[in-house]
């Protein structure tokens, strides 16, 4: 590419929130995969955690264009909330929380996976382990902003 | 690669990978269920389930059901036209998917009404009332049988034969077919055997008229 600009490289934070965008959109359409193509039954605490991933996907690219570090806080409590909900979803699939605890409907419970992948990455545990991930870049990114 | 170029293309990519997750799935359903088919006829008709419409009739259009259901009860109706509408060629077999909290109580009580013959009028009298025993959802027995009170029924024999081994037997295999043909929601209908994958009165009209066409 020919472009004039001050400088060729991309800087490392801006990276790092075009990945935690990536990973929104890939859960998001991978979510809406399963559930809408496949159409497997989306229990209550996975709809919890749609409601954190999926305005991630939308707000974030206003914070690439042009790159504003301050994101990390409004992306920040999406993201803490998301995890919070995948972790208590983890916990009670794995049995860890009594199964009255938990806020589902009869005919869709929380406590069933439909999704495993190596034996131990199933759903609630994905979601787990992308909410971490993000919020691990979230703060790599809240780091560069001089506020 | 200047970074709007590098957002616009992995976007791109994403969709494209989407779209083309889609499609392979699509295709690869679309021939399964036609293997399928054939070989669920066994598990989505039940003998001794209720029935209406001529026995005769080579098309069979099962219903997986919950009286509790809303969706069931605006339902009703556009069955029984499907029946009037192809006298003699069509017939609808009811089968219970008892999803909502205290249906499984309610369905005992329609096949309990099934074995002295009262299926289709108990069933009548539970959807014209659906909004006096079930509230937010949830359905409450005791009010389903103040409603049956007024049906031809032997009562006792009515009241007994609900909490009956045969009874629960019966419903206990609806549910383990229902679960085997991925029943999820209610109602789910099945036309000879094929699953109605796009749900909707007009799908399952065009269903009907397909089966019809292939039989007769």
């Amino acid at each position: 590419m020919n472009q004039i600009s001050t400088s060729d490289t991309i800087p490392k934070e801006w990276v790092a929130l075009f990945f935690v965008w990536i990973l929104a959109t890939i859960s998001t359409i991978a979510s809406l995969f399963f559930s809408e193509i496949v159409k497997l039954p989306v229990c209550v605490l996975c709809w919890y955690q749609r409601i954190a991933m999926y305005p991630l996907v939308l707000i974030l690219p206003l914070a690439l264009f042009p790159f504003d570090a301050k994101i990390s806080r409004y992306a920040g409590v999406l993201v803490i909330f998301g995890w919070l909900t995948a972790l208590f979803h983890v916990l009670l699939v794995a049995g860890y929380i009594p199964k009255n605890a938990q806020p589902c409907v009869q005919n869709i419970p929380c406590s069933e996976t439909h999704l495993n992948v190596f034996g131990f990455l199933n759903m609630p545990m994905m979601s787990l382990l992308t909410f971490s991930i993000m919020g691990l870049l979230l703060l790599f990114v809240k780091k560069s902003d001089p506020s | 690669m200047n970074k709007k170029t590098l957002f616009i293309s992995v976007s791109l990519l994403i969709i494209v990978a989407f779209i083309a997750a889609v499609v392979i799935f699509q295709t690869k359903e679309t021939s399964k269920n036609k293997n399928v088919s054939i070989d669920n006829l066994n598990i989505v008709e039940r003998e001794n389930a209720p029935t209406k419409g001529s026995e005769d009739a080579r098309v069979t259009i099962v219903e997986f059901f919950d009286p509790a259901c809303e969706t069931c009860q605006v339902f009703y109706p556009l069955v029984n036209d499907l029946i009037k509408k192809y006298p003699g060629k069509v017939r609808v077999m009811m089968r219970y998917a008892p999803f909502h909290q205290g249906s499984d109580q309610v369905v005992k009580l329609l096949e309990a009404a099934h074995k002295q013959g009262q299926f289709w009028p108990a069933l009548d009298i539970l959807f014209a009332n659906q909004q006096s025993w079930t509230r937010h959802h949830v359905a409450r027995p005791k009010s389903a049988i103040a409603l049956l009170k007024g049906l031809p029924l032997d009562h006792e024999k009515f009241i007994h034969d609900a909490s009956s081994n045969t009874i629960i037997q019966s419903i206990i295999q609806d549910v383990e077919d229902g679960k085997t043909l991925k029943v999820r929601a209610t109602p789910q209908f099945f036309v000879n055997g094929k699953p109605l994958t796009n749900f909707g009165y007009a799908q399952l009209t065009q269903l009907v008229e397909q089966a019809i066409a292939e039989a007769y």
